[in-house]
């Protein structure tokens, strides 16, 4: 296998033993990127010069000794996650040439553990969309087939491991924004527990479900990178002051006695053939690990998108409202303050992004606060409440991550409903804050699907050994696109 | 559902969006469309539910009470179009009568 398409843990041995640097590593994946990114498009902007620099100063703490986890590993940042020096864009012609003037805690985090970060990801603007098509920038395409999205919000950070153009990334997750493009692009993607990682220095979408996590070929890699971005951190008021297990030495044993809920609910209608048959097989490959499998049900779930779309916009058009053209980005021409400030917004902003800034804006004015706002706040407890429920009975829940494979450019691009519709399986998860993960489970086509692991607050640990169990037995995530 | 066309020139007002009149007619149909598949909500017996607002059940998150260092005046306006004298500078935002 080329360097490149190797695992975090490969290259982390192949690092550890001297058989590799992690300058020769840097290397090859950046010379990868300049020969593919430009047909993918996964990345905004490659800092190549820095990358060097900082695997220089990775292989001199290796050679002085030091093992840990990130060190010398040729990471990429979803640009929604503010990186000093570095451009920061979240894909709209807002902030178009914005340059932080700190990281986020993740990104400090990779960085301080000797991480090699290579540049910024696309994404859809403002991480609003389930295919990267919003990006204000370019599209990217799936590595398993370029007439196909990557899914989104986060499709450049599913791209780029995909594509061996990085070998994790950082994606956010506000709806599926990490599991749906983990899933249309083959690779495992954990949306942690909301406050397991701080939001410090990510911009914000929807604060009360935004949430940052790692992405690459298997769980074992997204063990690695937990690892370093976890914990309490006092940027982040919301981040959880829980001390962070060693996902690492988590791994490993069999299933024996793990009770696994299968919710009919996410099984949802115009589910694909193919998809539905690769999750059902990943389940059996669950009981044959020693698995108990039973039958559940989360009655609310089927609220879950009106209620996000009632939820996610109104703190949408909320955090927005400080992209004013003021203290960064672009500013539009007006003759008074006012007009300046409704020319930038108006012009700078795309169409979803706008959409639902209108959509927020209409559920929290006089006179429709009760009838959707708080309805959504109270729907969004019966939708937690079934987790709770579930979750007496099961340790874990197993579903699909996304209905379908990967579909092509503009095929739901018409229709807004028809778009949401792709984060159906996800968004029960992130309004009840629970951490999921997708992995590979199957191809359908020759297009990726997703398994999604659904466990209760703070279980990132089992989550990631049962999918590392799962991987122990299947090869779905050894694969490589063409 | 369905939204006027003046309700959906006072909520860009509101949101401070410039919109030309096609985006408007755009505006109006698509947010009518998705208000009708919200509109399912209404049929959910919410009676006596708390809502809920954050997931972390934290109370009272509180930070050491010490000075840290703010970024420089410099690097805080670095990003700005425009700035003078170490300042953000904007157009009058209070208008003459």
């Amino acid at each position: 296998m080329k360097l490149h398409h190797l695992t975090i843990a490969d290259m982390r041995a192949r690092l550890d033993s001297g058989e590799l640097t992690a300058v020769t590593l840097t290397e090859a994946v950046l010379s990868n990127i300049n020969a593919n990114d430009t047909s993918v498009g996964a990345y905004l902007h490659v800092d190549s010069d820095g990358a060097l620099a900082q695997a220089k100063a990775a292989d001199a703490r290796i050679a002085a000794g030091e093992r840990t986890p990130m060190l010398g590993i040729p990471l990429g940042i979803k640009d929604v996650l503010s990186t000093k020096g570095l451009p920061t864009t979240c894909a709209s012609k807002v902030l178009e040439g914005y340059i932080p003037p700190y990281d986020a805690t993740a990104v400090a985090r990779l960085k301080n553990a000797g991480g090699v970060i290579l540049g910024k990801l696309n994404m859809d603007e403002f991480a609003m969309g389930s295919s990267t098509e919003n990006s204000a920038y370019q599209l990217t395409r799936n590595p398993w087939n370029h007439d196909c999205v990557p899914g989104g919000s986060s499709g450049g950070s599913a791209a780029a491991v995909a594509a061996g153009l990085a070998a994790g990334t950082l994606g956010t997750d506000t709806g599926g924004s990490i599991r749906q493009p983990a899933s249309l692009c083959g690779i495992t993607g954990l949306k942690p527990t909301y406050g397991r990682v701080s939001r410090y220095g990510a911009v914000a979408f929807a604060s009360s479900l935004d949430q940052i996590g790692p992405m690459a070929w298997t769980a074992r890699d997204a063990a690695m990178m937990l690892q370093v971005i976890a914990g309490q951190d006092e940027h982040d008021a919301t981040s959880a002051p829980l001390a962070v297990p060693d996902y690492l030495a988590a791994l490993g044993g069999d299933l024996k006695g793990v009770r696994v809920g299968i919710p009919r609910e996410l099984f949802v209608e115009g589910i694909q053939k193919g998809t539905e048959q690769a999750v059902r097989n990943a389940v059996d490959v669950l009981k044959q690990l020693g698995a108990i499998i039973k039958e559940i049900s989360l009655p609310h779930s089927g609220y879950a998108l009106p209620v996000y779309y009632i939820v996610a916009t109104a703190e949408a058009s909320s955090n927005l409202a400080r992209f004013d053209g003021v203290r960064y980005g672009n500013r539009s021409a007006g003759e008074s303050y006012r007009e300046q400030l409704d020319a930038t917004r108006g012009d700078l902003f795309g169409p979803e992004v706008r959409r639902r800034i209108m959509l927020g804006t209409y559920a929290l004015s006089a006179g429709y606060y009760d009838a959707y706002y708080k309805r959504a706040q109270q729907v969004r407890t019966l939708i937690r409440q079934d987790f709770t429920a579930a979750f007496a009975d099961v340790d874990i829940i197993a579903a699909p991550t996304s209905p379908n494979v990967a579909f092509k450019f503009g095929e739901n691009s018409d229709d807004p409903v028809a778009m949401y519709l792709q984060d159906v399986c996800t968004l029960p998860v992130s309004l009840a804050g629970l951490p999921g993960i997708s992995v590979p489970c199957g191809f359908d086509n020759g297009l990726p699907i997703g398994l999604q692991l659904i466990g209760p607050a703070f279980s990132e640990a089992e989550l990631l050994r049962v999918s590392d169990a799962y991987q122990t037995q299947t090869e779905w995530h050894s694969k490589r696109p063409a | 559902m369905s939204l006027t066309r003046a309700e959906v020139v006072r909520v860009a007002d509101l949101a401070r969006l410039r919109l030309s009149d096609g985006e408007i007619d755009a505006m109006q149909s698509q947010l009518s469309r998705i208000l009708e598949h919200v509109s399912a909500l209404q049929a959910v017996d919410v009676t006596g539910v708390e809502p809920t607002a954050q997931v972390t059940d934290l109370v009272n998150a509180l930070r050491t009470d010490a000075n840290w260092p703010s970024l420089e005046r410099t690097a805080a306006i670095r990003n700005s179009a425009d700035t003078d004298l170490g300042m953000f500078r904007v157009k009058a935002v209070f208008e003459e009568h």
